[in-house]
């Protein structure tokens, strides 16, 4: 095919279409490839959608984006196999005019962005697979090569907004392949209630939406997490741990969505819920160091693809959002300039990022992942120790509260000594800072 | 050779649920697809345009957003589709909707004629395989439903013979044109457009027709009002009752061996016919 575009973005997800929209909309002659049915099909996600970084690029996304609830409580749970102990923060304040957080259903989410990348100018191509990128004589990237016949498109850039395995990237050589330790497994399903009963059940009304993330011995001393989410009428209900633990474990996702769901704390809240939907994702979590690089001669690299995700706080398609919309900025202002797409050039799409809250946030936990990996007491003796505790303080038997801290105290120093305890502190302020 | 291929949008009946309590279809969330059984009246269509040239449009009626169905079969390879939508065509059966549809196609053919209709055999939401015959019947044509082959055309004398399914055997049938083709499924496999099918089908203009501009006069023909098909009563067949239940064994074999001795024993006719079978009868 002679036709040659400004910019190829490979992939429909967040960081795609934040991309593509951005671009299309300066202008931009842009061509967007993706392997699914449609925008959104092959999507997974918990999913969270943080207005902020989607504000940035479509200010009034709240006119008509399909919105489930917006947040206005958010829980924090560490589980033993009995209890639950946990944070709750609900404020009123939440309640604004333009709200901070939603839940959403990922493939209608994606679905309504890529008619605004439609309507900006784009050109939408699905169910084609880009099977690799095509590269001059001195190894710039000088389009795609998709599995249609006469499938050869060329264009200045190429951005690889392919997900978390993104072949291209590995293929291209840009990449190592994915390491199990650095990247999730997460399971969810989608339990549907009626509406009245959700609102009943999570004590909020209307557009009101509550998240709970949850940590603790649901995930069998492997690094992982578990949340639910309320949609309009539907609860996503999730967990995910390390592929490495998996490995190490022998343990299997759905079982361990299993063991969740019939959790006592858990399992009240899902009850009389028909579920439709069953999904799986790998998420990338290696965080800081985990990012290659993600510019070169006529590429750059976004999103999961690029491993832009913050497994402590739950962000990662702000992040995608964020990413994408800062390589099109790139090209845009290459393109303003005059400027070619060298690797040189493209340098800039790094420092933007470098300025951005996505490098700064994913630099602060740098040392998180390895820590968690290192450290999975946090996720199998201290939900224990912690609920051991609380059990032991709010329980009036007669036992003086002198004796019952003395009981509460010994209960930590038995499982993890004084050094050890004192250890775990340092290293995860360490990890932290 | 112009083909005007009807095909319809239809919910992914592999994810679609009833709901519990009103029995309706709930579509809300369910992906659409194009009618499967269209697709092999699709591609027998874009084999006989590649054979003998000319072109093939698509024809769909539906709500505005069945234009994606539309776009779809130009990005398979359609030359040029025509989108029939409005609100007086809400709540057609299979009446109207070959009403609908046949005066649409007669349109068309006021500006180039039409030398073939093809349509799905039938709908995997509606099931009724009526919509091709009654497409046919408004139109005058030649009516070959259940097509396997069409094994030879010959423009210049406008004759088709084709293998037509029946009950109990295979018809062989020579007709003239113009005619109407719907195929039986699994007789080809839908092609995998080109990357230049897809651009066209991406920038191209859906021609997007109103009862009006589909030259429909009398509207009482069209949507609920023509429709005298009444629902009495919609029910969703229960769940068996039989409950999956595991065997014991040790080893691949004896597990095997213990599947099958449970199967027979729920199923004794199964059994003998296999008895039969292998002893040659």
């Amino acid at each position: 095919m002679t036709e040659k575009f400004d910019a190829i973005v490979v992939g429909a997800g967040p960081s795609g279409n934040a991309a593509a929209y951005t671009m299309a909309k300066a202008g931009l002659k842009v061509l967007q490839i993706e392997r699914g049915e449609y925008p959104g099909s092959k999507n997974v996600q918990g999913a969270i959608l943080y207005a902020d970084a989607l504000e940035k690029i479509i200010p009034d996304f709240r006119e008509d984006a399909p919105l489930e609830r917006h947040i206005i409580e958010q829980r924090l749970w560490m589980l033993d196999d009995q209890s639950y102990m946990g944070t709750h923060y609900r404020s009123d304040k939440f309640n604004e005019e333009r709200p901070n957080r939603y839940t959403i259903i990922r493939a209608q989410i994606d679905k309504w962005f890529s008619k605004k990348v439609k309507e900006a100018g784009a050109l939408v191509i699905c169910e084609t697979t880009v099977t690799d990128l095509l590269k001059d004589a001195a190894g710039k990237v000088i389009g795609v090569r998709t599995d249609r016949e006469n499938g050869d498109i060329f264009a200045d850039v190429v951005v690889l907004c392919d997900g978390v395995n993104s072949l291209l990237a590995q293929r291209a050589g840009f990449r190592a392949e994915l390491k199990p330790e650095h990247v999730a497994l997460a399971v969810k399903e989608m339990h549907f209630l009626p509406r009245d009963v959700i609102d009943e059940r999570f004590n909020v009304k209307g557009e009101e939406g509550v998240v709970i993330e949850i940590a603790g011995t649901v995930t069998s001393g492997m690094v992982g997490t578990a949340f639910i989410y309320t949609n309009g009428e539907s609860l996503a209900v999730g967990i995910g741990c390390l592929v490495s633990d998996f490995k190490k474990t022998g343990e299997t996702p759905y079982a361990l969505l299993e063991r969740f769901k019939n959790h006592p704390s858990i399992a009240p809240l899902l009850k009389g819920s028909e579920v439709k939907e069953y999904a799986a994702h790998l998420i990338p979590e290696g965080g800081y160091k985990a990012i290659p690089k993600v510019y070169g001669d006529g590429w750059m690299i976004c999103g999961d693809a690029g491993q832009f995700v913050n497994a402590l706080h739950r962000e990662g398609s702000n992040m995608a959002m964020t990413t994408g919309r800062l390589a099109a900025e790139t090209v845009m202002a290459l393109k303003e300039a005059g400027k070619p797409m060298t690797d040189a050039n493209l340098a800039a799409y790094r420092r933007s990022l470098e300025e951005s809250f996505v490098i700064k946030d994913l630099k602060k936990y740098k040392d998180l992942p390895e820590f968690l990996h290192k450290n999975t007491q946090f996720f199998s003796d201290y939900p224990n120790l912690l609920s051991k505790a609380a059990e032991t303080w709010f329980r009036v038997d007669g036992i003086d509260k002198k004796t019952k801290e003395g009981q509460m105290v010994r209960g930590f120093v038995k499982a993890r000594g004084w050094r050890g305890l004192l250890g775990d502190a340092v290293k995860l302020a360490r990890a932290w800072r | 050779m112009h083909i005007v291929v009807c095909i319809k949008q239809v919910p992914d009946s592999a994810q679609i649920r009833v709901h519990p309590v009103t029995n309706t279809i709930m579509r809300q969330g369910v992906p659409t697809i194009i009618n499967p059984y269209d697709l092999f009246s699709l591609e027998e269509a874009l084999r006989l345009r590649d054979a003998f040239g000319g072109k093939v449009t698509v024809l769909t009626m539906g709500p505005p957003m069945a234009e994606d169905s539309l776009r779809k079969a130009l990005g398979i390879g359609a030359d040029d589709a025509v989108l029939l939508t409005d609100r007086f065509f809400a709540g057609s059966d299979t009446l109207a909707t070959s009403f609908a549809l046949a005066t649409a196609i007669q349109k068309i053919m006021e500006t180039e004629p039409v030398d073939m209709v093809f349509a799905g055999k039938q709908t995997i939401d509606g099931d009724t395989a009526q919509v091709g015959p009654g497409i046919c019947c408004r139109l005058g044509m030649q009516q070959l439903t259940y097509v396997q082959k069409v094994e030879s055309v010959d423009p210049a004398k406008r004759e088709i013979v084709v293998h037509r399914r029946s009950e109990g055997g295979v018809q062989v049938l020579k007709t003239s044109l113009p005619c109407m083709i719907t195929m039986l499924e699994g007789t080809n496999q839908i092609r995998y457009g080109t990357m230049d099918d897809m651009f066209r089908a991406a920038r191209a203009d859906v021609r997007v027709w109103s009862a009006a501009a589909a030259g429909i006069e009398d509207m009482t023909r069209c949507g609920l009002r023509g429709s005298p098909t009444v629902v009495k009563k919609v029910f969703a067949p229960k769940a068996r009752a039989q409950k999956a239940r595991p065997v014991d064994g040790e080893g691949a074999e004896a597990l095997a061996a213990a599947a099958i001795e449970a199967i027979f024993a729920s199923q004794p006719k199964l059994e003998s016919d296999l008895l039969k079978q292998s002893a040659g009868y």
